[in-house]
């Protein structure tokens, strides 16, 4: 099956990297944006046919290695379940 | 004390380490290639700096997993020591063998300076040749030494006098304009609650000759080692 997972940086903790794409695309012509924020996108291919197994391994894979838990939250989505 | 010198594809200041610990200290030392998970050879293991795995996912988050850092519990339960410099530093908090994270720096420039640290608290076995409030001058080389923690954490840290060096200006004092990458409260290095793994993001063994610009560095390892430094002066506390 192939599964999407976001990994973004908790509300509230000063994304540095965003701020600077913010000032960019302003230079580039687009002041009408407020907030930029950059994340991750993991993109998983696993074997299994279960959404629920393999939901639960992601999160697994999430909270041992994928994502921060000082600084991240991630969402993961089951793109096909195949 | 044996000193082993871990090594991670990517890692860059293992050898300097070596050279610092085998021909400035004298010490017994061996490189530790990351997939030995066998540390009973050794006193102090050390995490040296650099791009393990190429900083690839976050800096140190795949070395955190690797099984010579999964040793280390273990290893610091049975009193071994464990110094992690820079990318070592970013690696035991991956491991979760320090608390918080080292995010990109707020300037988001590369740093590669000189910094003053002020020392806060000398009594873990890593700054105990200190004396507290002493300024050292040690140089910096990263572009994610951020450090953050939740403020509970952050709390907890300063209860616990887990914060041994912050960023100060020559003087000591610890200003924004010291701070190189915008850590919080100017934490340059902090020790776990024993005072026996220490993460730090300077790099102590480029300041540990003359001829590099400073031997501030060396205070840590006469810390460890309760010896004379270059000069002469016996600073064991």
């Amino acid at each position: 099956m192939k599964a999407r997972v976001l990994v973004r940086l908790k509300e509230g903790i000063l994304d540095v990297q965003g701020a600077t794409v913010r000032r960019a695309l302003a230079g580039l012509g687009f002041p009408e944006i407020r907030d930029v924020r950059v994340g991750k996108v993991v993109e998983l291919d696993l074997e299994g046919d279960s959404a629920e197994t393999g939901r639960r391994r992601i999160e697994e894979m999430c909270a041992k290695l994928l994502a921060n838990p000082v600084t991240e939250d991630f969402t993961v989505e089951i793109v096909t379940p195949r | 004390m044996k000193f082993g010198v871990v090594v991670f594809p990517g890692t860059w200041s293992d050898c300097d380490f070596y050279y610092v610990i085998s021909e400035v200290l004298r010490q017994p030392v061996k490189y530790l290639w990351h997939r030995e998970s066998n540390l009973s050879d050794f006193d102090c293991v050390i995490l040296p700096g650099g791009f393990s795995y190429g900083d690839y996912l976050r800096a140190g988050a795949i070395a955190g997993r690797s099984p010579v850092v999964e040793a280390l519990p273990d290893f610091v339960a049975r009193g071994g020591l464990v110094l992690g410099s820079c990318n070592g530093f970013q690696i035991l908090c991956e491991a979760k063998l320090l608390p918080g994270a080292l995010m990109r720096n707020e300037c988001l420039q590369y740093r590669c300076q000189s910094t003053f640290l002020r020392v806060e608290n000398t009594e873990s076995c890593f700054t105990r040749a200190m004396r507290p409030g002493q300024v050292l001058k040690m140089p910096i080389s990263h572009g994610e030494g951020k450090f953050f923690a939740e403020h509970a954490t952050l709390q907890a840290l300063r209860e616990k006098r887990q914060i041994v060096f912050r960023y100060a200006a020559e003087d000591g004092r610890t200003t924004k304009e010291s701070n190189p990458n915008g850590s919080l409260d100017n934490i340059a290095g902090l020790v776990n609650e024993t005072g026996t793994v220490l993460g730090l993001m300077p790099h102590p063994e480029r300041a540990a000759e003359t001829a590099m610009g400073g031997t501030d560095g060396l205070l840590i390892f006469h810390s460890l080692l309760g010896s004379l430094v270059e000069d002469g002066t016996f600073l064991k506390r």
